[in-house]
């Protein structure tokens, strides 16, 4: 596979192995195995995640960055630990980069309101691709109407890939804020996000980069991107729900204003007026989703106990496997055939609505995804009101795409 | 009947009615009309109905995109409300709506294969697809003039 985007050190994972971390995998459904193909809705968390936030319930549970008791001293700990490793596992030049949010969408929020608002008058653009995810586009519209700011839409083409030449293009004086998703969530096209942020950057144009199918699929190098925000969720990396994080660097998170007033993001409070504490604490106020950031935590060791690269490997191998697989099925046609793809395929079948392919195949234990995606307009630009979606993660084997073939072919019988 | 046998029956009379619609097309004369969205799956349709002076639904059809099952109810709905009265048809909406969202048990009079639709309170997500042409007929019936949805 000549592609860059697949090019990979890695060598691939024992997915049997992989598969025995994950209770839930042992579920009937229907009176079938289990064949989990939805997780870019949201991912399975293997026992180490669960159990991790287990002990923290059982053995640790208080709250962090008040008390003197041992065990908010070792609630912290673990907290602020996990915050190390889930910058060390973006390549983070510092822990205190990364914001605990409760995930990629309240980290695009924070951006809007809080970096972007500020800077935004009448006339000036935003910019962002028509494959954005909902989360990508209506925060960037709330923000246009509160500033008369304009919103901007580089388009893609008919294989879902951008048009990097028009976006660079479109990046006039006027635009003062760039949205970009690196993994297409509804069409799985990988976005040239390095080459997007270089140009924007030679332009003094600040970038968002929306990362919540990008770091379970891949090695991700916030650095190496160039990008001013990364913004991702834990429960899309087989962490829990609730949780996840904004990257920018200091300066900037030093520079924002606060994006919620509460405990925890101050230093002094009087009733004359409030000293805010140090970010990234001046973004978190109230008490935080620990759990969640502890089991955050250990989802990136146990990502980084497989190794990205191999991650990034076994599932280009398996994303070949089952585009070959189901292009075989008659009437089926696959939407989105970027050449740089991560492990979604969306795709319609002939006689069949999506929402009725979820449907029956659900009675052969197969679970994915049918409707929009959360992105409305990508899949309309197919002239499609819905599609269903496979989308891969760790735990899939060939042998349950070949379940999924079997359960899409029974499908087709019905409305024959 | 066995629930299993009924299951594959209901099953059978959608599949029918979504790959063969009854009533499909459009209404030249229509007193009333109405169309029903579910943006979240893309649904559509358009129902058009023809109210005789006396109060009697004298024709009915309906055009629309969706799934099986949407396809399907607007089809049953078209073939039975023809022939009602206004009053009678709005006590089908109730009724249909009723059997699908709350008691589950069909109210005495709804026609036995207006019953298939019962097949979807075992899909809870796709109930919505069921009665979104009921909506419709509602909206059609007290001429609301607005984009009818299930929420």
């Amino acid at each position: 596979m000549a592609d860059p985007h697949r090019a990979s050190s890695g060598t691939g994972l024992d997915v049997d192995a992989v598969r025995a971390d994950f209770p839930v995998l042992e579920r009937q459904v229907h009176g079938h195995p289990l064949v989990y193909l939805d997780t870019a809705a949201s991912a399975q968390r293997p026992r180490q995640v669960i159990e991790a936030m287990d002990d923290y319930y059982r053995r640790y549970n208080a709250n962090i960055h008040r008390g003197v008791h041992t065990l908010s001293q070792e609630a912290t700990e673990a907290f602020e630990q996990a915050r190390r490793r889930v910058a060390e596992f973006i390549n983070a030049p510092a822990a205190g980069e990364v914001v605990f949010t409760r995930g990629t969408t309240e980290s695009i929020n924070l951006v809007a309101q809080s970096f972007a608002r500020p800077r935004l008058a009448p006339g000036d653009e935003v910019l962002i691709t028509h494959m954005e995810h909902h989360s990508n586009i209506v925060p960037w519209q709330i923000l246009c109407e509160q500033t008369g700011a304009e919103l901007q839409v580089a388009p893609i083409n008919d294989r879902g890939e951008l048009e990097v030449d028009t976006m660079v293009a479109m990046m006039t004086e006027q635009v003062r804020m760039i949205g970009i998703v690196h993994v297409s969530n509804a069409l799985g096209t990988v976005n040239p996000v390095a080459k997007v942020c270089h140009e924007a950057r030679q332009r003094g144009i600040p970038v968002l980069v929306d990362g919540a199918q990008a770091t379970p699929h891949m090695p991700v190098d916030v650095q190496a991107l160039g990008c001013d925000f990364y913004c991702f969720s834990g429960h899309k990396m087989y962490g829990p729900t609730g949780i996840g994080a904004l990257w920018a660097p200091l300066e900037t998170l030093v520079a924002m204003p606060p994006y919620q007033g509460g405990g925890e993001m101050i230093s002094v409070v009087s009733f004359e007026g409030t000293t805010y504490n140090e970010p990234p604490a001046k973004f978190e106020a109230g008490t935080p989703h620990i759990a969640g950031g502890i089991g955050l935590g250990a989802a990136v060791d146990y990502l980084e106990s497989l190794g990205m690269d191999n991650v990034a490997a076994s599932e280009a191998q398996l994303l070949d496997y089952a585009t070959e697989s189901l292009s075989a099925i008659e009437g089926l046609r696959i939407v989105g055939t970027a050449r740089a793809k991560a492990g979604v395929i969306s795709f319609t079948m002939d006689g069949i609505h999506p929402n009725d392919i979820g449907t029956i195949i659900d009675h052969y234990g197969v679970a994915i995804r049918t409707g929009h995606h959360c992105a409305m307009p990508a899949i309309r630009l197919f002239g499609l009101p819905a599609t269903a979606r496979v989308s891969l993660g760790i735990y899939n084997t060939r042998q349950e795409i070949d379940r999924l073939v079997e359960a899409l072919i029974s499908a087709a019988r019905l409305f024959a | 009947m066995s629930a299993l046998d009924s299951a594959q029956s209901w099953q059978d009379t959608l599949i029918d009615h979504s790959q063969f619609p009854r009533r499909h097309g459009e209404l030249e004369d229509a007193t009333h009309q109405a169309s029903g969205e579910n943006p979240l799956c893309g649904d559509r349709v358009h129902l058009q109905l023809q109210v005789d002076s006396r109060g009697v639904i004298s024709d009915a059809r309906f055009a629309g995109v969706g799934c099986a099952v949407s396809l399907a109810s607007a089809s049953m709905l078209a073939e039975h409300v023809v022939g009602l009265d206004v009053t009678r048809a709005g006590w089908l909406f109730a009724a249909v709506r009723g059997m699908l969202t709350e008691t589950g048990e069909p109210a005495p009079g709804v026609p036995q294969d207006l019953l298939a639709l019962q097949l979807v309170r075992r899909y809870p997500a796709r109930v919505k697809c069921a009665t979104l042409a009921w909506h419709a007929l509602r909206y059609a019936l007290e001429d609301i003039r607005q984009v009818a949805t299930t929420e």
